[in-house]
Parts: C-alpha cells; sequence; structure tokens
C-alpha cells in the first residue's frame, strides 16, 4: 500500500467533496420524497427524513395521472426501441453485404441526417403530424393517434446503423458468402448468424434508444394534449407547475420516473459506455 | 431493406427541411399558419432587432457557462480517479449517476432546490448567515442556476467517456513514465492529458451541439425564458415564437431554426477545423 501523503489526502478530499456535490441533488430527491410535508419544508432545513413518509407516493399515484403516463412512456419508449433496432439492422446489413450502385454516397447522406438539429425541423413536423387523419379525424385527437404522432418521427434513426455498421463490418466476407452459397438466404443469415454474433452492439444501440426515446421532452411537450396522453417526463414537469406547493409529492413523481433510468445506467454502464463513446474513440 | 430508412429520413428530416426553410420566407395568419411569400423579411427583421441579439448573446453565454465547466470538471474528476484512489468503483458509479436523470427529472429537482422560500440552496445559505439568492428571479443568476443544473446532467457523462478514454491508453507508457520518475501530476499532465485529446475533443463538440439545442431545463426552471428574458436561448426562442399564446409565427420562428442549423453546422466545422489540428491521435 502507498503512503498516505499529504498530496494523497488532499486528492482523497477533493474527490469526497465532488462526489458528495454530485450525488447530492441524487440523494435529495429520494430522502425528500420520504420526508412529511412539515419536515421538507422546515427551517432550518432538515437533511435527514425521520422516519418513511408513504403520503407522497400515495399522492403522486392517486391524484395525478403518473400511473398512466408511466405506462404511455413504455408504449412509447419500446415501440420507438424496437422499430429502431429493426430498421438499423436492415439497413446496416444492406450497407455492409449488399454490392450496389452509390452505397458509400447514400451512407454520406445517412450521417449527414445526424447533423440536423430536431429543433429546426421540429415545426414542419408539427404541421405535417397535426395535419393528418385517422378515420376523419385529426390524429392527435384519439389516443391511439396521439401514440402513433410520438413515435412516428423516431422510428428510425442513422446513429443506429452508423453503430450497427461498424459492428458488421468485422464479419469476416468470406464466411457470409459460404453461407449463401450453401443456400443461406439473407433472412436466415440475419437471424441465425449475424444477431446472435452481434449481441453486444445491439444491446449498445438498444439501450441508447430506449434512454434517449425515455427522455425526450420538446416533442412529447408538443403533443400530447390531455394529462392521460402525456408522456412519463412531461407529467412530472408539470407537477412542477402544479404541485408547487408540495415538494414531497414532486420529489416522489420524480423518483418514480428515474427508477428505470438509474437501474439502466447502475447494471448496463458496460453497454451504455461502448455505445455512447463509439464516436469518441478511434 | 434501406428503405424503412429512406422514407423515414425522407418524410421526417429532408422534406421538413426544406420546409422549415419555405417556413421561413412566408408571413403567418392569425394562428400562426403559413401565408402570404415575405421573402427575406423575417431575416431582415431579426438581423436589425435588439431582441434577437440579445437572444443570440444569451446562447452564447449559455454555451459558454456549460461547456467550460462541465468538460474541465470532468476532466479534474478523472484524473483525480486515477491517482490509484482506493474505492474507485464506488467514485466511478457516483460521479455517473446523474447521467440516469432526463431533462425534465433533473430540472423538476433543481426548481424543488432553487424554490425562493422553501427550496434547500437558500436554506443552507441561509444558516451559513448568507443572504437568499433568486435562483431562478434574479435575471444575474436564472442563466448560472439553469447552466448549474446542465453541468450536473452532463458530468456523469463526461466522466463516462473520459474513463473510457483513460481505459484505452496503454499501461506501458505510464510505466515508462513511472520508470523515468515521472509520476502523479507530471503524468497527467504530460501524459494522460494529450492522450485523451480524442475524447476531450469530441466532449467539447458533443457539449457545445447539446448546449446549443438545450431546451427543457429552460423550458421548466425558467418557464418564461427568464427574468428579463435572462434564459432565452435561440432554441427557447423558437418554441416561444411559435407556439407563444396569442402571438404564435411559424414563419419568423423557421427563420430562427434555420439561424439555429447554421450556427450548429458552423461550430461544428469550426471545432474541427481548429481543434482537430492540435489534437494527438493514436
Amino acid at each position: 500500500m502507498r503512503k498516505l501523503t499529504v498530496g494523497r489526502l488532499v486528492t482523497y478530499a477533493v474527490l469526497v467533496v465532488a462526489a458528495l456535490a454530485v450525488i447530492f441533488p441524487v440523494y435529495y430527491v429520494i430522502a425528500g420524497s420520504i420526508m412529511s410535508p412539515g419536515q421538507i419544508s422546515a427551517y432550518p432545513p432538515d437533511l435527514f427524513p425521520h422516519g418513511v413518509f408513504t403520503g407522497n407516493y400515495e399522492g403522486a399515484t392517486s391524484t395525478t395521472a403518473i400511473g398512466r403516463q408511466y405506462l404511455n412512456s413504455i408504449l412509447q419508449t419500446s415501440v420507438i426501441t424496437l422499430s429502431q433496432l429493426i430498421t438499423s439492422v436492415l439497413a446496416a446489413y444492406a450497407f455492409v453485404f449488399m454490392k450496389m450502385w452509390g452505397r458509400t454516397l447514400l451512407f454520406g447522406l445517412f450521417l449527414a441526417t445526424l447533423m440536423v438539429p430536431w429543433e429546426s425541423i421540429v415545426l414542419p413536423n408539427y404541421l405535417t403530424i397535426t395535419g393528418w387523419e385517422l378515420g376523419g379525424q385529426r390524429l392527435t385527437t384519439s389516443y391511439a393517434g396521439t401514440m402513433i404522432a410520438l413515435v412516428l418521427p423516431f422510428l428510425a434513426n442513422a446513429f443506429g446503423v452508423f453503430l450497427l455498421r461498424q459492428s458488421f463490418l468485422q464479419f469476416p466476407t468470406e464466411l457470409r458468402d459460404a453461407a449463401v452459397i450453401d443456400g443461406c438466404g439473407h433472412w436466415r443469415f440475419i437471424r441465425r448468424i449475424l444477431l446472435p454474433l452481434n449481441k453486444p452492439a445491439l444491446m449498445a444501440v438498444g439501450l441508447y434508444v430506449f434512454l434517449a426515446a425515455w427522455n425526450q421532452f420538446f416533442w412529447p411537450l408538443l403533443i400530447g394534449d390531455n394529462a392521460n396522453r402525456r408522456t412519463l417526463q412531461i407529467g412530472i414537469s408539470q407537477l412542477n407547475d402544479v404541485e408547487a406547493a408540495d415538494p414531497g409529492l414532486i420529489l416522489a413523481g420524480v423518483t418514480l420516473s428515474i427508477l428505470p433510468t438509474l437501474a439502466i445506467v447502475i447494471f448496463g454502464q458496460r453497454f451504455i459506455v461502448r455505445g455512447l463513446t463509439a464516436g469518441a474513440i478511434r | 431493406m434501406l428503405l424503412p430508412c429512406v422514407v423515414i429520413f425522407a418524410l421526417f428530416i429532408v422534406w421538413p427541411l426544406g420546409k422549415s426553410v419555405s417556413l421561413s420566407l412566408h408571413g403567418s395568419d392569425l394562428f400562426g399558419r403559413p401565408d402570404a411569400f415575405v421573402g427575406l423579411q423575417h431575416y431582415r427583421d431579426m438581423l436589425g432587432s435588439a431582441e434577437f441579439r440579445h437572444i443570440l448573446w444569451v446562447t452564447f453565454a449559455f454555451v459558454l457557462l456549460t461547456v467550460i465547466p462541465g468538460v474541465l470538471g470532468g476532466l479534474a474528476i478523472v484524473l483525480l480517479l486515477e491517482q490509484h484512489i482506493r474505492g474507485i468503483r464506488i467514485f466511478r458509479t457516483a460521479f455517473a449517476l446523474p447521467f440516469a436523470f432526463s431533462v425534465a427529472s433533473a430540472s423538476v429537482i433543481f426548481a424543488t432546490i432553487y424554490n425562493p422560500a422553501i427550496g434547500l440552496a437558500n436554506g443552507l445559505l441561509g444558516r451559513f448567515g448568507v443572504d437568499r439568492i433568486g435562483w431562478l428571479t434574479d435575471p444575474e443568476w436564472a442563466l448560472i442556476s439553469v447552466s448549474i443544473t446542465t453541468v450536473w446532467m452532463s458530468i456523469g457523462y463526461n466522466v463516462l467517456v473520459l474513463s473510457a478514454g483513460i481505459g484505452a491508453i496503454p499501461t506501458e507508457i505510464n510505466e515508462a513514465a513511472t520508470l523515468d520518475g515521472a509520476g502523479g501530476w507530471r503524468a497527467a499532465r504530460f501524459i494522460t492529458v494529450p492522450m485523451l485529446g480524442p475524447q476531450l475533443f469530441f466532449l467539447i463538440v458533443i457539449s457545445t451541439i447539446q448546449s446549443l439545442q438545450g431546451f427543457g431545463q429552460i423550458k421548466i426552471l425558467t418557464p418564461e425564458g427568464g427574468p428579463e428574458q435572462s434564459t432565452k436561448t435561440l432554441v427557447y426562442s423558437i418554441y416561444h415564437t411559435a407556439f407563444a399564446n396569442n402571438a404564435s409565427d411559424f414563419g419568423a420562428a423557421s427563420a430562427q431554426a434555420i439561424v439555429l442549423l447554421v450556427i450548429l453546422l458552423a461550430c461544428t466545422a469550426i471545432q474541427f477545423g481548429v481543434l482537430e489540428r492540435r489534437v494527438h491521435y493514436k
């Protein structure tokens, strides 16, 4: 073991202070969610809960639409994630294994779509999608229509195509040619050989898309015009306006909303790092 | 196989991009829908208006206030973690936690903490005898408070990326340095930081782009664009111009959306041009 010098003590001290500063909001949201209304607004502030007060969770689940919004978010996020995985696998497969004219140019165009910020195309998309009709009614006037409007622009994304293409490129072409000569068709090859061999990349893309979709804010804010059709993110942001006098209830809502992503960050870190840093490490 | 991606990109990225340009050349009726062709009028109005210069300035200040502390803070943490710390995994997980928080959940937590009457921030300051601060109501503070929230959200990601980068540095390099008597901070200064060049470069580009696109935290923490419009960034202004009550103007908002697109592309191009030459690649 190394000697504990002054320098190392300072290093530890700075790290501990920094870690506390970073963790503090995480601690506060959970601690505050189990504090009674009297305790959380006490002055001077009290940082440690006196026992577990469950009233905030009861309030958040009974007086708000959080339960419903949770389901909306799960639906929206799963459709987007599944769809992006499928469309990305197909496109990446075509880019890697199918020889065709203009392949490189098309891939360049795909990457170029990543340069377009969503905020600069959100208005035309809003006009288009709210202008569409489903069964004679405007799309966003029904629940099903709202869900469709939420996911439609995000059914495909070039980032997934890029990441999977990188991964597919590692696959030896001779092996693939051998499989084709043996009479293995595209679909069979993808399902039986390619996908099982690229599980880490698929996990990385899947988790990345899941996080991005779950956390979406701008688009769901524009779509969905009543509480029951909102996604969870919009729901908790509105708790802030509606329940401003009850911070405990707000924090309980936020705690519920971060459970899935917290689980992913703690247990899926390995895959996330792979997906998120794909552009950073060359 | 490319068809699903091509259809989605064409419908929800390429076509809207053209439509944005076209909208920006049209006026808007009472409901914000496009009507007569007005040419470059919106652009002329924008360039001539003091309000728009203010918006650009706020946007620029927001980028500086988030990118510099975020990247430097992440770097400092990662370098400290590299000093053969005990409990490094606990620290790493702690610093990665904010990554689990969506824009909405992080903003709602900070809104609770910043609350002028019962918020923790003022409560703690009060304990040390410091005067209350109008975190979100004082024009001097609002942008800083929003930036603190943003830095907190991004620090987890920055630590993840830089840690992955450090993991990729060949251990022989550090061993050689240790043999030559360069330990601790000298090694960090002359070996680790230069070897992290690609990751730092990537983070600066990504953080700048993300800050320019920052919306949720501004909308939630300062719903009206802040006191005296002190947090009215370009993206917030696009939203506000298009969807504000009584004054909805899709034409003017689209012109701002095009300006955003141009700024983002220019920033990325400049950063690649200037920084890339000074970055050490393996």
